[in-house]
């Protein structure tokens, strides 16, 4: 199947994707289907307990096990067990416990790794586990956030004399606001613990290639150009003796931004044994191992005039930091800190944010990576508000969202948010709906004291994507920048390779880059080949997470692809013995104006460029052009999602009978990827409200690390959603797109939970916890049945 | 060790295994057939399923040794080298993979979903894919791929 493409049009096109045939043929490489000659496979001794002193470890009996290559705990290791790095230090004052790959002489959480085994086999090493003697005295866990900041509470790192690893604040100016208002709403909502569970394990291989001392590691990561420069700072291998390879990844969610402890120790063995090492992760060492999302205490207070206008929102937050800092782990619920007000317009907003330790895995980014909170806790608290007011809910946010004519717009929080339509989406998203024929529905089940009542959910949100401009990330106290860059090459036969520093994991990076540059070159998609994830290749990049990719990284492409055309139409004039600006470009072919049978395509000037037999004085050889670009500002995707709730009053059961969405991503270059995006988002959303949550028992022990236990939905549990969109470009990049990676996930949740809510609210319920299973529901509905 | 014949995607090996490796483990360590993957240790993804004597099985709930004198069709196996299968087809046509690490055990469900009832309802297809986990997807472009498909193979026929 090839797709035949007309040129110079295919941004915007719902084209199939290229990645499509080698992952439908069983023909991808994982980094787990990587095998070299000679490779250890490493096997990890996880600690069973939350909270113990290792009192003895004694790794030899591993050693005289059949297969067995070597052996480590953190003594064995000594130097060479280097630390987790966090490059998120968001406080002057923040705490930051150390974090080495092999405990030292305690451990922290349940998976916390205490010693490794390497054989020439992946189950003999895992046997070998079997025979490492280690004793361990059980300290108490804390695991709860509230009795962690209480007086007295167990420390989880005794050294660092607190649990609280930093406390945040912004605004200040509520407190004399809300004297104003005639309406205080406050409500306390949970968002808990979330796994991000990509289904493709963790992987990584690590060989010493022989050249320059050169190690090469294949991992299954989001973002193989960070990896490299903090394996390079935290092992000591020097930076250019380093190439880091993202194979294809399977999927990443947050999860893969990451640089892991075991990454860390791969790297170190393979150059300490001076072979391959690899480790590929059981689903039961991810549910522990891999860090988590979310877990959020969030009191939240919103205060209003009578007649519904705004006066102010006031957040205190207590976010998990699990028991180790990863890499932006204090930094997430910041991302956040910005989107609470949503948007809404108002007078005042006070934030604060208490980062805490306990005794489980760490958190760090997850879909959204903070911005599903603040959504979540806007969206719902505006529901609350509505109920107050007794105002329908989508006229209270109608009565307080910017309007389309008052963009460009500064919130509260001091972001400016460039563009946006809510009225248009929202109105789309009403009739495809149906709004008014399901409000008449409810009325008549609830007149009627129907078993099963129905409740309508409305997220009429925002996001900021594509991370980020550097001075911000420096405000902010990140260590790095939100550049990104493109390297756009036409090779001497006039196949174009864009060389970029995004790395894809499902989005379909190959396609949709193809048409931006094809769209500028004018050359077919086909003949264009996108280069990515490989240090060694693409040298310069910020990799893949925020929602940035396109926004970043696709200005940087086209950027590139204009300078590549500049470029050429140089030389292309100097062929055809005219100036520069008597050249057209049109589907990849210079032409003189006014005679067009003088004419020149791309791919000669580039062979022109190679030969170099015949270019115009000061112009060097070759044909390829690079782009680095910071991006000026955010961009806000928004839109107005709906969900048609059904619960059955007796039974606690939720159906989600409709799912409408109408985003706003501004210009597409993919409307199918687009519209993939978006389901995959709704979907995880709902898995938030309806099925997902882990949770620990108050030893510190995981309720549920495992698939069989851990529900993340199947086909059965969800409905087909019913999307569209509508647009406004953004005006912070120049090709107008806003990012989608994150839009459903972001909105889809409170839309549920508005939802659940509104269908049981005329019984006293005001809120339901998440997950809403059908005991959740029940127990939430007796329990307002018997405080009536 | 244990003496075993199968044939996969149209090769027959004699291998010796343990008697506790996975058809799965058998297929990627021992055969170098990776098309097929593994996603968790608890057989609740499925993304490791294939066809043993044509019926959809996890080959991570399944032993080599049980294997033993059957044909199994892997990813790998379900078209000629290049070629597209009807389902192959209609998962790219319908955008039903995103990171495609479930995309193996997709569709060899669907294949045997489809050979069971060659014209099901949304309904049948969700129930018939419950064994299958996808992360990135939501299932929406994945049921419209088994209902593409459906009416490819209903074509292909006529
Ligand atoms: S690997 Fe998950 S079901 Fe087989
Ligand atoms: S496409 Fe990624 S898990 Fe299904």
């Amino acid at each position: 199947m090839t797709d035949v493409v007309d040129t110079g049009t295919a941004l915007g096109r719902p084209i199939k994707r290229k990645e499509d045939a080698r992952l439908l043929h069983g023909q991808t490489n994982w980094t787990d289907n990587i095998q070299l000659p000679g490779t250890v496979h490493m096997a990890i001794l996880r600690s069973p307990f939350a909270h113990a002193k290792i009192t003895h470890l004694d790794v030899s009996g591993a050693l005289a096990m059949p297969n067995v290559v070597a052996a480590f705990g953190a003594a064995e290791l000594g130097d060479l067990n280097s630390s987790v790095p966090c490059v998120w230090p968001v406080t002057d004052d923040m705490v930051a416990p150390d974090f080495p790959a092999l405990a030292k002489d305690t451990v922290h959480h349940v998976g916390d790794c205490v010693a490794v085994v390497l054989a020439t086999d992946a189950v003999s090493a895992v046997d070998a586990l079997e025979a490492m003697s280690v004793d361990y005295e059980p300290l108490q866990a804390v695991v709860n956030m509230e009795s962690a900041i209480s007086p007295g509470s167990t420390l989880v790192h005794e050294d660092k004399g607190t649990n609280t690893c930093y406390v945040y604040n912004l605004g200040g100016g509520y407190d004399e606001k809300v004297k104003e208002a005639d309406v205080v709403v406050k409500r306390r909502f949970i968002n808990q613990r979330l796994i991000p569970a990509f289904m493709e394990p963790r992987s990584v291989v690590a060989a010493p290639m022989g050249m320059s001392d050169e190690i090469t590691m294949w991992t299954s990561t989001q973002i193989p150009h960070i990896l490299r420069l903090l394996i390079a700072l935290v092992t000591g291998i020097p930076e250019n003796n380093l190439r880091v390879i993202a194979p294809d990844v399977g999927g990443g969610f947050g999860g893969k931004l990451q640089i892991y402890r075991e990454e860390i120790l791969v790297a170190q063995l393979a150059r300490k044994l001076g072979r391959p090492v690899k480790w590929t992760e059981t689903r039961s060492e991810d549910m522990v191992a891999t860090h988590h999302g979310r877990d959020q205490i969030q009191d939240i207070e919103i205060a209003a005039k009578s007649d519904g206008t705004l006066v102010g929102l006031k957040v205190d937050l207590k976010a998990n930091m699990g028991a180790y800092l990863q890499i932006i782990t204090p930094g997430v619920p910041l991302l956040g800190m910005f989107m609470y007000p949503g948007i809404y317009k108002m007078d005042a907003y006070d934030f604060q944010c208490t980062g805490v330790f306990t005794n489980t895995t760490p958190t760090d980014a997850y879909r959204g990576a903070g911005r599903p909170e603040s959504t979540y806790a806007i969206e719902r608290i505006m529901d609350e508000l509505a109920a107050e007011l007794g105002m329908e809910p989508m006229e209270l946010r109608r009565k307080n969202w910017i309007k389309h004519e008052e963009f460009p717009y500064t919130t509260i929080a001091g972001l400016t948010y460039d563009t946006g339509n809510y009225e248009l989406a929202t109105a789309r998203a009403l009739e495809l709906f149906d709004y008014e024929g399901l409000r008449t529905e409810q009325k008549s089940r609830r007149d009627s004291g129907d078993r099963v009542q129905l409740g309508i959910g409305i997220s009429t949100f925002t996001e900021m994507c594509g991370l980020a401009p550097s001075r911000t990330l420096g405000a902010l106290k990140y260590v790095a920048g939100g550049w990104e860059h493109c390297t756009v090459r036409v090779l001497p036969t006039g196949k174009v390779e864009v060389i970029t520093g995004t790395s894809p994991h499902g989005q379909g990076h190959e396609t949709a880059w193809s048409q931006i540059a094809s769209s500028i070159l004018g050359i077919p998609v086909e003949d264009i080949e996108v280069v990515h994830s490989d240090t060694g290749r693409a040298p310069y990049g910020m990799d893949t997470y925020g929602s940035r990719s396109l926004a970043v990284g696709g200005q940087a492409i086209k950027a590139a692809s204009e300078r590549l055309v500049d470029k050429a139409r140089v030389i292309a004039a100097h062929q055809l013995e005219c100036s520069p600006e008597d050249l057209d470009y049109v589907n990849g072919v210079f032409q003189v104006k006014g005679d067009p049978e003088k004419a020149q395509p791309l791919g000669a000037v580039a062979f022109e460029a190679f030969t170099a037999h015949n270019l115009p004085d000061g112009v060097e050889p070759t044909l390829s052009a690079e782009a680095t670009i910071d991006p000026q500002d955010f961009s806000y995707p928004h839109g107005t999602h709906l969900a048609a709730m059904e619960v059955d009053t007796e039974t606690g059961k939720v159906t989600l009978r409709k799912y409408v969405c109408v985003d706003d991503v501004g210009v597409q270059v993919n409307p199918m990827i687009v519209e993939g995006q978006v389901h995959g988002g709704v979907a995880q959303g709902i898995a938030q409200a309806l099925y997902e949550g882990a949770s620990y028992d108050e030893d510190g022990q995981p309720q549920n690390a495992n698939l069989s236990t851990y529900l993340i939905p199947s086909a059965p549990d969800l409905p087909s959603f019913i999307t569209d969109t509508t647009c406004t470009p953004s005006t912070t990049n120049p090709l107008g797109t806003k990012g989608v990676g994150e839009a459903g996930a972001i909105a889809s949740t409170p839309a549920i939970m508005n939802g659940i809510v509104d269908a049981i609210r005329h019984l006293g319920v005001n809120d339901v916890l998440m997950p809403a299973t059908p005991m959740t529901v029940w127990k939430t509905i007796q329990a307002a049945k018997g405080g009536k | 060790m244990q003496h075993i014949k199968v044939t996969v995607d149209g090769t027959t090996y004699h291998k010796e295994v343990e008697p506790r490796t996975l058809l799965v483990h058998f297929l990627r360590e021992d055969l170098g057939r990776v098309g097929t993957v593994v996603g968790c240790d608890t057989s609740n993804c499925g993304a490791c399923t294939v066809l043993v004597d044509a019926v959809s099985v996890k080959s991570c709930s399944m032993l080599a040794v049980q294997a033993d004198g059957s044909e199994i069709t892997t990813i790998q196996g379900v078209s000629d080298g290049n070629d597209w299968h009807p389902v192959q087809s209609a998962f790219k046509e319908c955008h039903g993979l995103q990171c495609g690490y479930c995309t193996p055990g997709m569709v060899m469900s669907s294949i045997d979903l489809l050979n069971e009832n060659p014209n099901p309802t949304e309904a049948e297809i969700r129930e018939g894919l419950e064994g299958n986990l996808c992360r990135c997807t939501g299932y929406h472009n994945i049921v419209k791929s088994v209902q593409r498909a459906a009416e490819l193979m209903e074509g292909a026929k006529s």
